[in-house]
């Protein structure tokens, strides 16, 4: 019969014997550390080989004469035209005037594309409703309702904050309704056990869960947005709206100004891609780091 | 009829009435015209503090005996009643959050168990250290091996502060020495905290390893076979009721064969 003392000895040597093991496992099962990939160079040198290449081929084109220069004007002159459009400040007025109005519109998206997404994605007889005409809504060019949108609206910003909407809304809504689809059932389940109620269910299950979704769909709604923006300030043209980078690209073609109308398409060009780079890129990376889904190549 | 209820809060009798109390259950899923029986007529009474392992065939209706004790599912017909609210339920897979770290998991239940934040902390290294896994608190779940998002996910149980605590195959997925470990801390915790579990599994040697008492189900549709008591066991037999039960089992299977 072991004593009272021996038991206890035997008992910590178990201990000691597991806690080990379990170290042992922990350490063996570890993936090592320290995964930072180094910065790749090539990731940025490409796309501008690309660019390069392209004026290149541009200014092969002119020289061999294929169009007057008047309609394609030669890359010289366009990049002196959007010198003088940057150094006059018309370049940033522009800029100014499109971007505030996008981002007004866009933050109105996202808030109303959510509360949207949460409700139809929640309510069953709302999302029979209101699922397919969000589809539908998506597929349509929003630069349809501009028409209609300048009759209802006699011009003012407003036609161009209704057009935005209408492009980036469902995008952040179908978005947001595709992540809570997509949330594995084990963790519902999971959060059901743990007594979520249908309330704490979408705020600490079901939402976090939909997050790389909703970012997609965010950075969709954004492109949408954008892409809306143009084209109402392309077709909707007043003194009361001031002149945003569509405004400018609407003047060029007005004039046969073609560097001014490539100088606008520029611009244009290049706020999306900053936006892309400076917000979307790194927000999606940061979701999906931590979730553990990059693969090695992203 | 059917009854489900779950009595909050410890009664001073605790001790006489059983942790968990299943009579007459019965699940048909399917249509009403065709429905295809998982159980039918299960009867299980689990003491407070008893180990109890389910064992059965693919078909047996295990997981479903289950989801019906964590009320994921609400029975055709018959009585459950499990004591003290909400049991815990550990999955085959860990099933935790995958945005959240280690710790993060523990703090959402333990916010959803309803425990005062400034309690949270504290409790949270609590068990952790319980299941040792007090050194990789801020490692996300993709950062855990699968023996630590199980001993997270036991953890994770822990925090609900539920004295049942049901278990469907939580270890199936994970080799054999990382599963002894986990044997070892399950049964560490069982005895410390009190608990009464409901541990379901196909494996005849973990059944026999874990239970006081092994049920038995038969297949399709499933209802209690056999129980054996391993405590009136002496422990020099345990290969011999492991055989027994092995036994047991492949009988059940058998029948199917000609059904």
């Amino acid at each position: 019969m072991p004593t009272r003392e021996q038991s206890k000895t035997q008992q910590a040597q178990r201990d000691q014997d597991l806690a080990q093991l379990a170290g042992g496992l922990d350490a063996l099962e570890n993936a090592p550390g320290g995964r930072r990939r180094r910065f790749d160079i090539t990731g940025v040198l490409a796309p501008v080989a690309v660019v390069v290449g392209l004026i290149l081929l541009w200014q092969v084109a002119c020289w061999a004469h294929l169009k007057p220069t008047y309609i394609v004007p030669t890359p010289s002159s366009v990049a002196s035209n959007l010198w003088g459009l940057i150094t006059h400040g018309t370049a940033w007025e522009a800029i100014w005037v499109s971007v505030h109005r996008g981002l007004i519109g866009f933050l109105a998206s996202i808030v109303i594309g959510t509360v949207l997404g949460a409700l139809v994605s929640q309510v069953a007889l709302l999302r029979k409703g209101f699922r397919p005409l969000l589809s539908a809504m998506q597929s349509l060019p929003s630069v349809a309702w501009v028409p209609f949108a300048l009759v209802i609206f006699q011009g003012g910003p407003a036609l161009i904050y209704a057009v935005v909407l209408l492009g980036s809304v469902p995008s952040i809504a179908n978005g947001l309704i595709g992540g809570v689809d997509q949330t594995p059932p084990l963790l519902r389940e999971a959060g059901t056990v743990l007594g979520a109620g249908r309330f704490e269910l979408m705020r600490s299950v079901l939402l976090p869960a939909a997050l790389p979704t909703y970012l997609t769909g965010l950075k969709q709604g954004w492109s949408f947005a954008w892409r809306s923006l143009m084209a109402a300030e392309l077709v909707a043209t007043s003194a009361q709206l001031g002149t945003g980078l569509g405004g400018l690209l609407s003047n060029g073609s007005q004039d046969s100004d073609m560097p001014t109308v490539l100088s606008a398409i520029i611009l244009i060009l290049l706020v999306g891609v900053v936006v892309e780079l400076a917000v979307f890129d790194p927000l999606e990376r940061t979701v999906l780091r931590r979730r553990g889904l990059t693969s090695s190549g992203l | 009829m059917t009854a489900v209820t779950r009595q909050p809060g410890a009664q001073a009798d605790e001790r006489r009435t059983p942790a968990v109390r299943v009579h007459g259950l019965r699940k048909a899923f399917g249509s009403a015209r065709e429905p295809v029986l998982a159980l039918d007529g299960l009867d299980l009474d689990v003491a407070a503090g008893e180990f109890v392992t389910v064992l059965g065939a693919s078909g047996c209706g295990k997981s479903t005996l289950l989801r019906l004790l964590a009320g994921l599912d609400r029975p055709t017909s018959g009585e459950v009643d499990v004591q003290g609210g909400q049991p815990a339920l550990m999955f085959q897979e860990s099933a935790l959050m995958p945005w959240l770290t280690a710790e993060g998991n523990l703090q959402l239940a333990l916010r959803l168990a309803g425990v005062p934040r400034q309690e949270r902390a504290g409790r949270c290294t609590e068990l952790l250290n319980a299941v040792r896994l007090g050194n990789v608190a801020s490692r996300r779940v993709h950062e855990l091996s699968g023996g630590q998002r199980q001993r997270v996910a036991l953890a994770r149980s822990l925090a609900q502060g539920s004295q049942v605590l049901l278990m469907d195959e939580p270890f199936a997925a994970l080799d054999a020495i990382t599963r002894d470990l986990l044997h070892q801390e399950l049964l560490d915790v069982w005895r410390a905290d009190q608990l009464s579990i409901v541990f379901v599994t196909h494996n005849v040697r973990e059944a026999v390893l874990l239970g006081q008492r092994i049920v038995l189900l038969s297949s399709r549709p499933g209802r209690v076979l056999r129980t054996w008591d391993t405590r009136d066991v002496p422990q020099d037999d345990v290969a011999g009721l492991t055989d027994e039960i092995t036994h047991a089992l492949r009988e059940e299977i058998g029948r199917h064969a000609h059904a």
